[in-house]
């Protein structure tokens, strides 16, 4: 059997110190100044994360390899290695036959050229020929579904038409290994069908692809191999089924199911009712896998009372992690007051309807006080909440971190007109 | 590199295609624009500096002194400031897929191209209208265009790399480009320069150019061999040093632009 992927020890190393990244001439000028000599001072310093960390695996021909992960895994900066965007700062890919890599639908789409300009040169970027593309163009706007509007500059475009005549596109390329990221979450419905059928196509094909995305049953429909990554490695490898499940099973044992509060962190107070866990939970009340921007989540705070106590508030903070205080919400806030708790263990649930933020890490800190304020147990550091990528706004395209903080329910209005072809 | 270079070939010239596609959308006057330019410098430059100024321009007919100067010239700085500035006009290509980077400052040089043959012909009338003997030193005009697209070319990309991570290059240039003007023999010809000074030109490698240019569709301006053949050699070197620092810094592209 030969490999269409191997990839041997890779890891890549970002600075993320502000100084190297987009630093002006005069910034570097005074760094020079400082240090004419240019003795390199240690890199390996705080400034730098290590994306990948060690990966090795291989990929044989014709295989549907799905990579599952949290944000920040290291998945993107794998897709990149691999289709040579971004160079490894150690270990060694080899990639064998014609790749197309598919990181965004309709690359290189220029809003002042029309459907058909735009589907010549995305094919071109993508590694097509001119004459495949004219060969295959009538099936390729056929598959978009915009054939009226194929002479129309694309800045006239909704954006889900956008989308549809750049997966077409990507649909029609014909490479012998295919890298696509979280690609099949575009579009309506009836074209998202569609997608997974194209996907689908590419099973028994001989041709490997490797697939990236949040859509884990996606990954296990379409997938016949999963790579679960976690901090830049390998942390298993096998049956989507398998692999996805121990995927689950990792968010119930770890941030779903809950968080032991028992040991193992800083806390002040005086202990006489102490938190014990913290779980995620679903409306239901069942345990929760992961959670996403847009998603309604239950927070159950478990207690342990050793005395009984008066005038009790549960308390937590939300930050970001750059320390900012996001909200700040107790029992006190809402006006549900706990005259006396009694002695033993119990929970109280803090729900959310809508967690309107953008994927990210965010810290949080729990706090306990009784009578007079006085503090029971106060827990600051340590705590934190995922919240994976989801496309909210329902159009195929996912929230970015990029896109801020927190994003507010919402809705665009846009006048008949503009629909309208000019 | 070429091997790579050649495969991608249609898209190099896809590229250029959309640059020249781009350039002219939504334009009333479209590729008019390449010889509107180029004309209406060379009126100004004929008032101010030949009527007014007086500048001497070697007793050839001053439409043609200017022009056969300015359309080098214009190909030259667009390309500058194209190549110079398609790296980071084009980042969202440079983080979401692979192909060889040179190709963007490639395809800019290419792009100049058409409006350089456009204004080319706008040159020939002139010199059919002022019943100018056109010879076989004229064919010297498309040969010159290779040194001339080298030397753009080469600094482009290598300001393009450059303007990845440093941004002030944005600001350089057109002011660069501007001083550049000047010590160029645009305005005037390398003859009202002193003798004994003349040497220094020499090592601005546009002043062999353009005297080249000038004398293939005026060959009684003269021409410097020397000065032509030290220009020359500079183009080459600059368009090897300038893919040499594209390649050695190209790995990062992705990750800092």
């Amino acid at each position: 059997m030969t490999y269409a992927i191997e990839i041997h020890d890779l890891a890549k190393r970002y600075n993320i110190g502000t100084q190297n990244q987009l630093g002006s001439l005069r910034e570097h000028l005074v760094d020079f100044a400082k240090n004419p000599f240019g003795i390199r001072q240690s890199k390996e310093g705080k400034d730098s994360i290590w994306a990948l960390n060690g990966l090795s695996f291989s990929a044989q021909e014709g295989e549907v390899v799905g990579i599952v992960g949290r944000n920040g895994a290291g998945k993107s900066t794998l897709l990149k290695v691999l289709s040579r965007i971004t160079y490894p700062t150690r270990g060694a890919v080899t990639v064998r036959g014609r790749v197309a890599a598919l990181l965004e639908v309709g690359t290189g789409f220029h809003e002042e050229l029309t459907g058909r300009e735009n589907v010549y040169l995305n094919g071109s970027i993508l590694g097509m020929r001119k004459r495949e593309v004219d060969m295959q163009f009538d099936k390729i706007v056929a598959f978009s579904g915009i054939e009226k509007f194929i002479d129309t500059p694309i800045k006239r475009y909704s954006s889900g038409m956008r989308l549809r005549l750049g997966f077409a596109v990507a649909a029609h390329l014909n490479p012998d290994v295919l890298i696509v990221d979280e690609v099949l979450a575009v579009g309506d419905a009836e074209f998202q069908k569609k997608c997974v059928t194209a996907m689908e196509g590419l099973r028994g094909t001989g041709r490997t692809v490797l697939f990236v995305s949040h859509n884990l049953a996606a990954v296990e429909h379409l997938c016949s191999r999963a790579i679960w990554i976690d901090g830049g490695k390998i942390r298993q490898d096998g049956e989507p089924t398998d692999v996805i499940k121990a995927y689950m099973g990792q968010y119930a044992g770890g941030q779903s199911s809950g968080t032991d509060l028992e040991e193992g962190l800083h806390r002040t107070g005086n202990g006489d009712v102490r938190f014990t866990r913290i779980e995620y939970l679903n409306m239901d009340g069942t345990p929760r896998g992961i959670t996403r921007s847009g998603d309604d989540l239950v927070i159950r705070l478990h207690y342990r009372a050793d005395k009984a106590a008066r005038d009790v508030n549960f308390g937590i903070l939300l930050y970001t992690q750059m320390g900012t205080l996001l909200t700040w919400t107790s029992n006190w806030h809402h006006g549900k007051l706990i005259p006396s708790l009694p002695p033993g263990d119990g929970y109280v649930d803090l729900e959310i309807d809508s967690l309107n933020l953008v994927p990210g890490t965010y810290a949080f800190s729990l706090w306990l006080t009784g009578e007079d304020q006085k503090v029971l147990d106060k827990i600051e550091t340590g705590l934190s909440l995922e919240v994976e990528v989801s496309d909210v706004y329902n159009c195929g395209r996912v929230l970015e971190s990029k896109w801020g903080t927190i994003y507010f329910p919402q809705r665009w209005k846009i006048p008949e007109f503009a629909h309208q072809n000019p | 590199m070429l091997k790579e270079l050649w495969d991608y070939r249609e898209l190099f010239f896809f590229m250029a295609w959309r640059d020249i596609k781009l350039r002219y959308k939504q334009t009333v006057l479209g590729v008019l624009w390449a010889l509107i330019q180029p004309f209406f410098t060379m009126v100004v430059f004929s008032v101010i500096f030949g009527q007014m100024a007086n500048i001497s321009s070697g007793g050839i007919p001053r439409p043609v002194f200017y022009l056969s100067a300015l359309i080098p010239w214009i190909y030259f700085s667009s390309t500058l400031s194209s190549a110079g500035l398609s790296l980071v006009s084009n980042s969202t290509l440079l983080t979401k897929i692979y192909f060889p980077r040179i190709i963007l400052p490639g395809s800019a040089a290419l792009g100049g191209l058409l409006d350089f043959g456009i204004a080319s012909a706008m040159l020939i009338g002139f010199l059919v209208y002022f019943g100018m003997p056109m010879g076989v030193e004229l064919l010297l005009w498309p040969v010159l265009v290779i040194p001339l697209a080298m030397l753009a070319f080469g600094i482009g990309a290598f300001l393009a790399a450059l303007n990845v991570k440093y941004r002030d290059v944005k600001y350089a240039i057109p002011f660069g480009i501007q001083l550049w003007l000047f010590i160029s023999p645009v305005i005037y010809p390398v003859s009202v320069v002193p003798e004994s000074y003349r040497w220094l030109l020499a090592f601005n490698p546009m002043t062999g150019l353009i005297e080249g240019f000038r004398y293939a569709v005026a060959p009684s301006a003269g021409l410097d061999l020397g000065i032509l053949a030290i220009s020359v050699g500079i183009s080459v070197s600059v368009f090897i040093l300038g893919i040499v620092y594209f390649k050695r810094t190209e790995r990062a592209f992705a990750d800092i632009v």
